[in-house]
């Protein structure tokens, strides 16, 4: 019911038909997107940590975080004895993975955001739930900014998608800036010279 | 108590709005410093403003081709024509699934609707999720601002809060202690929630998915984790196509809060497995200020809040003296075109500096609307119904260039000759704080006349 | 060039010194001024309270006053922004629009239409320039802090012509001062307040006197030193270049 009448007074009170906009292109202002990525993702609290590739990732993880208990992981090949997302049913279970390793899409040098589909994800609450995220991603994947981002993608290709853009954070206290409000208290970006 | 009493009454503690007026001028910097990064930000405020202008004049059938995408993805779409309508869909997808906790993500919609209060008074347990939600949720308070609904609170006075409330330990006002007791204590909500309500920031028409901009993650919490979720938005939320995303999302978390971008951006397009996915399109009036060419564009707000940082006013009287569910420069256009309407002193509520113009990010015409809202007369009425006779007295005499000349004579002789007594008491409200201007003998007229002979 | 002086009604009763200035300056600039001896007001306080609909005869008035004239120049933003953009009318509709063509600021008139680019003044002063709202934002006689463009400012640009003045930055370069007509009265205690803020604002960094386009801003700062028995003084932009002395 509320249907038809919301319809019907839109129709009535609608302004006159006009055309969308171009678009025009965006383009940066900084070449170096490798550079502007890292400099972006550091200022937004996100660590940024350069390796060679998959052969890397555990040590790097190792270095990072001397002494958590649960690491969890989207591809058994990122870390020895980790826990495979896969494998949990319900994403409840994710309450206890200190560090979830996931693959990235691409980055957006403006903002240091990085793409992940539901499929990257395995389960949409991994990237959330988990104490510390670490997102590995494949240096030559970087867009300049979200313009391009969304010429990359196709939204709807998954049921979900996701742009993260450093750990969770808060300022509603006074304008502090805490960092883990209820997503991870951490990012972690493993920029791979070679395909991971 | 209309504006002009609230913010006086704020205004009393000197210290705290000088506190309160900085913590927004912060922002507004902030945002400055990151729109002026980016050399295109005036062509990409006018392209949002087309785009959404663009949207305004196909509105229904961009609602239908988003019903219909999202239908094709598995979501249930709903209607709603008002506040009461979406507060009973919400309590009957709730009962048709034996749910009887709700977490919600920031939605200025379901203030705007009385969702909490509706859903409380039937027995279900709503727990706002992004902090600052959380504490005026737990202060019973509105929000007092649409991004930062608790930057009128001191820290101590949320440590005292959640002292109380929570069980923090008392006397301790440390921002992160505050922030990782509230991650806890939520937590444990989202671990055990039912269902998962969140606002909207964006609806893509092509697409049928919606998009939500958190920074604290908590919408995705929510959501991920229970298994049924609810998405509250207003007809006005809709995107014809994703690649407008790109101009929107460059333009909001700038605007809002100065951030390059929000730390997530979230596109829900199917439910997850096992789960239900529900979309509630709302209109309660919306489609009533689409009629009105004159404040149609207020429709194009994408909720950034940048026009309350900036505004002088709100910076010093706080979200909570406009009496609104969206206060500052936007609430005062989009209140009086409201269904329950009231508050018709706030388009008085500005000193129409026109700094909302500037800063908006989709170029909505917030000056020109608050002096349009002046002329409508039950609001002129309402907000001052002894200003007429004065107003048709002025009228009469600015029409009558003789009559003025002698008003103007007369009045300055009274200002020399009355005693300070006679003209500074109570009632002259200018002269609480100030001096009146030293009323010279000759006005510029009479000296013209003197010096340069009439013409 | 047929020129009119357009003096807004409390210029007239109040600060006949800011007119006197304006045509001074003028005639210095070797323009001949007719100053229309019928006008009284633009209205603006009345449409600003929500009663625009009363002001069909004082917008005739203003019309009929000024007709006939190349420009109206008028030393205050807020009323030729009103005049400009609040004027409308079925009536006299060209009328209205010749008008609302030919009506200037007075910054506004000597940086585009006169092309001034040397004032003879002095005022060895440090001064504080208050940017009045409407002419700002609404004339555009400079660039917003709010707007990402390149930095102009017309006003600006004049009063850096007069030998020894002395600009000094603002915290917050544009922010309203608080008069906002009416709004001084119905809301006195904020617009109080703004006002107080602005004037910390300009003593925070030095300015002995504070000068801007509009002198309805003035005189609520005016109004507010003199309370505070402030040293600090309001002098109108159009003063300084007519060669005011300190």
């Amino acid at each position: 019911m509320s249907r038809a009448e919301i319809l019907k007074s839109i129709g009535k009170h609608k302004p006159p038909r006009r055309s969308l906009p171009e678009i025009p292109v965006f383009d940066t202002p900084n070449p170096d997107l490798l550079q502007q990525f890292r400099q972006v993702s550091e200022g937004i609290e996100g660590t940024v940590i350069r390796i060679s590739g998959r052969v890397e990732i555990s040590k790097a993880i190792h270095e990072k975080f001397s002494d958590v208990q649960q690491i969890a992981v989207s591809r058994s090949s990122f870390f020895p004895k980790a826990l495979e997302l896969k494998n949990f049913n319900d994403p409840h279970q994710l309450a206890d993975v200190d560090v979830a390793i996931l693959t990235g899409q691409f980055g957006v040098a403006e903002n240091g955001a990085i793409w992940l589909r539901e499929t990257d994800l395995v389960h949409r609450a991994a990237p959330f739930i988990c104490q510390h995220l670490v997102i590995v991603l494949h240096e030559k994947q970087l867009v300049a900014n979200m313009h391009q981002a969304y010429q990359r993608i196709q939204i709807d290709d998954n049921g979900y998608g996701v742009f993260i853009a450093g750990p969770s954070k808060t300022a509603d206290i006074e304008q502090s800036l805490i960092i883990g409000a209820h997503g991870a208290r951490s990012l972690t970006v493993l920029l791979s010279e070679e395909e991971c | 108590m209309n504006h002009s009493q609230s913010s006086e009454k704020f205004l009393r503690d000197k210290q705290r709005t000088g506190w309160h007026d900085a913590s927004l001028w912060f922002v507004r910097e902030k945002r400055d410093a990151v729109a002026k990064a980016v050399p295109e930000w005036e062509t990409l405020r006018t392209l949002a403003s087309e785009i959404k202008q663009q949207v305004l004049s196909d509105l229904d059938q961009y609602l239908i081709s988003f019903e219909k995408n999202a239908q094709k993805n598995g979501v249930h779409v709903h209607w709603a024509r008002d506040g009461k309508t979406h507060n009973e869909i919400v309590f009957n997808i709730l009962q048709k699934h034996h749910a009887r906790s709700l977490v919600k993500s920031k939605s200025m919609l379901t203030e705007e609707c009385g969702l909490n209060e509706f859903l409380l008074a039937n027995d279900i347990e709503v727990i706002d999720t992004d902090l600052g939600e959380r504490i005026v949720q737990l202060a019973e308070e509105p929000p007092s601002h649409i991004v930062m609904p608790a930057i009128h609170k001191k820290k101590a006075e949320i440590g005292e809060l959640f002292h109380q409330t929570i069980g923090t330990e008392k006397g301790n006002s440390d921002p992160a202690y505050l922030t990782e007791a509230a991650r806890q204590h939520l937590r444990e909500k989202f671990l055990r929630a039912e269902a998962a309500l969140t606002g909207v920031n964006f609806a893509i028409a092509e697409t049928g998915g919606v998009v939500v901009c958190t920074n604290e993650g908590n919408a995705d919490m929510g959501v991920h984790l229970a298994p049924l979720q609810i998405h509250s938005m207003g007809i006005e939320k809709i995107l014809p196509r994703a690649e407008h995303l790109g101009i929107f999302l460059r333009l909001l978390a700038r605007s809002a809060t100065g951030q390059l971008l929000t730390t997530y951006t979230s596109h829900y397009h199917r439910p997850k497995p096992g789960g239900e996915m529900h979309i509630i399109i709302v209109d309660n009036g919306r489609s009533e200020q689409l009629g009105q060419e004159k404040f149609r564009q207020s429709l194009c707000c994408i909720r950034c809040g940048a026009c309350m940082n900036t505004c002088p006013v709100y910076r010093r009287s706080g979200g909570h003296s406009y009496g609104s569910v969206i206060p500052g420069p936007i609430g005062s256009i989009l209140t009086p075109g409201m269904p329950i309407g009231g508050h018709p002193d706030l388009p008085f509520a500005s000193t129409l500096c026109g700094s909302c113009n500037d800063v908006c990010p989709v170029k909505i015409d917030i000056h020109q609307q608050l002096y349009h809202w002046r002329q409508h007369s039950e609001i002129r009425q309402a907000a001052a119904p002894g200003k007429k006779r004065l107003m048709q007295f002025a009228a009469w005499l600015f029409s009558h260039p003789q009559a003025y000349r002698l008003a103007g004579k007369t009045a300055r002789l009274f200002l020399r000759m009355l005693p300070r007594k006679a003209i500074y008491h109570r009632w002259n409200h200018w002269g609480l704080s100030r001096e009146l201007p030293v009323a010279p003998r000759e006005s510029f007229r009479e000296w013209y006349d003197k010096n340069e002979g009439k013409k | 060039m047929k020129v009119a002086l357009f003096v807004p009604c409390y210029i007239d009763q109040f600060y006949p010194q800011v007119a006197i200035a304006t045509l001074q300056l003028l005639r210095k600039l070797e323009i001949t001024v007719d100053f229309p001896r019928e006008q009284t007001c633009c209205g603006q306080p009345i449409a600003n309270a929500g009663y625009e609909h009363y002001t069909a005869a004082t917008v005739r008035n203003f019309c009929e006053s000024f007709s006939g004239y190349d420009y109206i120049v008028g030393p205050s933003g807020s009323c030729v922004f009103h005049v400009k953009h609040h004027f409308h009318g079925e009536a006299n509709k060209a009328g209205i629009e010749q008008i609302q063509k030919n009506i200037y600021e007075l910054s506004e008139f000597l940086t585009d239409v006169l092309k001034v680019e040397k004032i003879d003044a002095q005022f060895p002063e440090k001064v504080g320039l208050h940017q009045s709202c409407h002419g700002l934002r609404g004339l555009r006689l400079g660039n917003s802090s709010e707007q990402v463009v390149a930095q102009y400012s017309k006003t600006r640009r004049l009063l850096e012509m007069v030998e020894g003045l002395q600009l000094v930055d603002l915290d917050r370069p544009d922010e309203c001062c608080g008069f906002g007509g009416t709004f001084a009265v119905s809301q006195a205690a904020m617009s109080t307040r703004i006002g107080e803020d602005r004037i910390a604002d300009h003593q925070r960094n030095g300015a002995a006197v504070i000068t801007a386009t509009d002198m309805s801003c003035l005189m609520h700062l005016d109004g507010l030193l003199r309370r505070q028995k402030s040293n600090i003084r309001v002098m109108h932009f159009a003063e300084i270049l007519n060669g005011a002395t300190s």
